[in-house]
């Protein structure tokens, strides 16, 4: 048999076990439709303590945020506070149906209303739709908002969306997704979007066909984009509307609002920005931000105030379909236990703390740049925001790569930074600290950051067979996209 | 307190290595006019201040903790065993990223693996993704892989009027930049109906199962109609019905969805759930999302990883079909491990469960005068009855009893006034339900 680090769940069932106990039925039973039946059914059959030993091995293999240093570029892994899984847990929250009368929601509905006017405020749009699951769908909603917003105004020919070459890949994917076709746009020698190209792409005849553009700010190279303002009035000028990627809102908050900016959409991502938990890949939350021309188009439903308080009555909360809306993006309201988790850390900061935040999440990036300056080649000799770039390459180590950097870092008990994004760097690293890191960290990671150049120089197998120390060593892709074993069909064989 | 740990020395060091004297110097880029503004939140609230606000939100609510429950349409109050929660808890798991570094993401990768064998188990198909948002946005991307599948030479899609409603919704907004049409589920079409709108230019035909209704209909020659027009068959299942019921494979299905909440996820006011999605390895090329296999490492110990990933957004950009990125990760743990406690012989004993009582509720409900309980087809735990006064009237009268009732079927099937669909779990005892009919029976 194969080795293995923990056996599958299927290789420790054993016939007749259980792992939990049912209650005996308390009613009559009634005939079973015995044609409809299955007969067998391939689940394990282990016991509670297998199950827990099983799981918790299993947690014991990860790399997180609570067990080290995770400073993966464009995700935000900043710490994620324990009482924020305590209140998504309590029983009036998670026990409460979706189907509830609102008037038996209300303190949901309350709750829910508050944040979409302090996301609203954070970012200075008009208001704001919690229902987008993540920062994708999130991108959805606001490209069909603009979408619908032309059609809507009769205007049926703007179907260009215009994107940068530095954006994340999930961008023009959704564009393409919403039925709109994509322009690409370079990016000039400061990492800026290439204004001339820009204003080239919106002159004249084109401009009629211009239905928006999708920026990330602070660019996916960690920078802000310096003619943010000229970008924006190009785009408007031309008739399209702008959409924000806020992927990289860590790095905004009381710094500028998007909106005041002339932004007209935007996505947050509250997995990031607002610390709720990345869960391994999800569940997150992409809310969206609108300007006042969008607000009937957001996708519903919305929390409002359906009856306004009156003497001692508290307002009344209703969930509300925008009269233009895009439609409903998924069952139900969004997820609502990430709603529950970003209201308690905006709580625990208030205004000015996130402010603070945002301060220290751009103070830590640019300490951790400005030490690795020697190093590192570095592009783009400005202040970052919250994240920064450096290539992993080096003329006199020819045969490292940035992967190669990447996978020894796990060596040393820290999680890659982002490999190969944004596109436009060769060998690129994507490094985001966040400001919940103290400086002992941020020394520490700069100077194994520093140990793994002169080893890339030194003893560059030592990268190339990196990581030694981690719980599997490089593993075989091609093998797995070829082979293809997605699923233990032979073990599911052996339980059925 | 906040969870900023720098000290004054130490702002004032990494100031001096960057070589700036201000925070705020490091924002000449911004646009003066626009650098700072006031942030209207009220100031930070210590950790005590915001557990009693948030408990006083929560406890505003009527929820199942304190309520008998009897809605589901979508989404299911089911027993969670504990290990499940204190799971869904350690560190490493939910402040963990996506496993884009399977060196140092094993645990992660391979619960998914687990879970997707399993969820393979449950629908008698061969491959599963890691999931998708919900059960809704899992069929709406069905819809796109129909259509890949069928190279989009196809344009129709036949909808159920028992999907559900909200899910079909879902599928019309995804797709509305293009050019399908959506047909079936704007009237009251039966199955014989639906067979009968297959035709060459059909990509996918979708029911469910059980249906909206809480129905098993009759799906013996489905599969063999809808494979005969060169179409798809997607079902949209619950899983704990899976636990008794035929599996769609077995059925012919060629794609199967679902919302996965009753594995042991919360109800917690609809989000977050998890979508999951199966389908037969011949297409599982177009299947969205992440997808984890098994592979070695290089002294060749098991590993799993995230694969066929060249077909997405970050190599094909602006070709991909879909924007998923992520999938649910921990809701996809939750799931796993609930199915692995129950095993075989629990998700079976839950099904039976729910339907025995579900049955018992029927039967009562049918012998109270002016109730009728649809029997056309042979149901699980939920079930359609006709009331002699409005469902609102009715569930008024138990919510000041403590119970939440029915749900009414009225705004989605406008032909069903005064009609409830009422859903009967594990989680109902025998004594709130004979409190349910006691009070049915008295409202007038």
């Amino acid at each position: 048999m194969v080795q293995a680090l923990e056996p599958l769940i299927y290789e420790i069932s054993s016939a007749g076990r259980v792992g939990v106990n049912l209650p005996v039925c308390d009613v009559p039973e009634s005939p079973l439709p015995t044609d409809l039946l299955r007969d067998s059914l391939a689940l394990p059959e282990v016991s509670e303590m297998q199950a827990v030993r099983h799981f918790v091995r299993l947690s014991q293999l990860n790399h997180a945020i609570d067990t080290g240093f995770y400073p993966l570029g464009s995700c935000t892994m900043k710490y994620n506070p324990k009482i924020n899984e305590d209140v998504a847990r309590l029983a009036g929250f998670a026990h409460l149906h979706p189907h509830t009368d609102p008037a038996g929601a209300q303190g949901a509905l309350a709750m829910m209303h508050q944040l979409q006017e302090w996301l609203a405020d954070v970012s200075g749009f008009a208001g704001v739709s919690l229902v987008p699951a993540a920062g994708a769908q999130g991108e959805l909603a606001g490209i069909l908002m603009i979408r619908n917003y032309h059609l809507d105004r009769g205007d049926t020919q703007r179907t260009k969306i215009l994107v940068p070459n530095s954006a994340h890949g999930t961008n023009p994917a959704t564009v393409t997704m919403a039925g709109l076709d994509v322009i690409e746009l370079p990016s000039d020698a400061e990492g800026n979007v290439d204004l001339n190209a820009l204003k080239e792409a919106c002159s004249g005849d084109k401009a009629q066909f211009i239905a928006g553009m999708m920026i990330t700010v602070p660019s996916t190279l960690g920078l802000f984009e310096a003619h943010i303002l000229d970008v924006v009035k190009t785009v408007h000028d031309a008739g399209g509307l702008m959409y924000m990627d806020g992927a990289n809102m860590n790095a905004l908050m009381g710094i500028v609002k998007p909106g005041q900016l002339g932004f007209d959409v935007m996505h947050y991502n509250l997995h990031k920005t607002f610390s709720t938990p990345h869960g391994g890949g999800g569940p997150g939350c992409g809310a969206v931000g609108v300007a006042e021309r969008l607000m009937d188009f957001r996708p519903g439903p919305v929390v409002e105030i359906t009856e306004k308080a009156d003497g001692d009555n508290a307002p009344l909360y209703g969930l509300v379909t925008p009269s233009k809306t895009i439609g409903q993006l998924k069952a139900f309201f969004g997820n609502f236990g990430m709603h529950i988790r970003a209201y308690a850390y905006i709580r625990a900061y208030g205004g000015d703390g996130l402010y603070d935040v945002s301060r220290h999440a751009v103070l830590n990036a640019n300490y951790v740049r400005a030490k690795l300056m020697d190093t590192y080649t570095i592009p783009y000799p400005r202040y970052c925001g919250h994240e920064f770039v450096l290539e992993g390459h080096w003329e006199d180590a020819p045969t490292i790569h940035a992967l190669d950097i990447s996978k020894r870092l796990m060596d040393y008990g820290i999680h890659p930074p982002t490999n190969y994004f944004p596109l436009i760097v060769p060998e690129a690293l994507l490094i985001e600290p966040t400001e919940t890191e103290t400086k002992q960290t941020l020394d520490d990671f700069i100077e194994i950051m520093k140990k793994i150049a002169k080893e890339a120089k030194t003893t560059p197998e030592l990268l190339h067979d990196a990581p030694h120390v981690t719980p599997v060593s490089r593993v075989d892709e091609v093998r797995a996209a070829k082979e293809l074993v997605l699923c233990c069909a032979p073990l599911l064989k052996t339980v059925e | 307190m906040s969870y900023i740990p720098h000290t004054e020395a130490e702002r004032q060091q990494m100031l001096a290595e960057i070589g700036v004297t201000t925070i705020e110097d490091l924002f000449e880029a911004v646009p003066a006019s626009h650098r700072f503004p006031k942030i209207n939140i009220p100031p930070a609230l210590s950790e005590m201040e915001i557990l009693a606000e948030m408990q006083a939100y929560a406890e505003a609510n009527e929820h199942a903790g304190d309520f008998a429950l009897f809605r589901g349409a979508g989404a299911y109050y089911h027993f969670t065993p504990s290990v499940v929660n204190h799971m869904l808890l350690r560190g490493e798991f939910y402040t963990a990223y996506t496993p884009y570094q399977p060196e140092v993401s094993q645990g992660t990768l391979q619960v998914i693996y687990e879970y997707q064998s399993m969820i393979c188990a449950l629908t008698g198909l061969d491959a599963a993704n890691a999931s998708h948002y919900d059960g809704a946005t899992a069929l709406a991307e069905a819809v796109t892989m129909s259509m890949e599948v069928t190279r989009h030479k196809r344009k129709k899609v036949i909808l159920s009027p028992t999907v559900n409603p909200q899910y079909r919704a879902v599928v019309r907004t995804y797709h509305q930049g293009g050019d399908y049409k959506f047909v079936g589920d704007k009237g009251q079409a039966t199955m014989q109906d639906l067979v009968d709108m297959l035709d060459e230019n059909t990509a996918m035909l979708a029911i469910s199962y059980p249906n909206f209704f809480g129905q098993i209909d009759d799906l013996k020659q489905l599969a063999e109609k809808v494979h005969n027009m060169g179409a798809l068959l997607v079902m949209v299942v619950n899983p704990i019905a899976l636990g008794m019921f035929k599996s769609p494979g077995e059925l012919g299905a060629d794609i199967v969805v679902g919302e996965g909440q009753p594995l042991g996820i919360p109800l917690s006011y609809g989000g977050p759930y998890l979508g999951f999605f199966a389908t037969r390895m011949e297409y599982v090329r177009k299947i969205a999302g992440r997808v984890v296999g098994e592979t070695r490492d290089k002294e060749g110990r098991r590993a799993f990883v995230m694969t066929l990933r060249p077909r997405e957004q970050d190599i094909r950009r602006d070709k991909a079909t879909s924007n998923i990125c992520t999938n649910q990760g921990l809701m996809a743990l939750a799931a796993c491990i609930y199915m692995a406690l129950m095993g075989k012989t629990g998700m079976r004993k839950v099904a039976e469960l729910c339907y025995h009582k579900a049955h018992y509720l029927a039967d009562q409900i049918d012998k109270i005068n002016g109730y009728k309980v649809n029997r056309d087809r042979p149901f699980f735990n939920e079930f359609v009855v006709k009331c002699p006064v409005s469902v609102e009237k009715i569930n008024q009268a138990l919510i000041e009893q403590g119970i939440i009732g029915g749900y009414s079927l009225e705004k989605e099937y406008p032909q069903l006034k005064d009609h409830a669909l009422f859903c009967v779990t594990e989680m109902n005892s025998k004594v709130e339900m004979d409190a349910l009919v006691k009070i049915l029976g008295e409202v007038k």
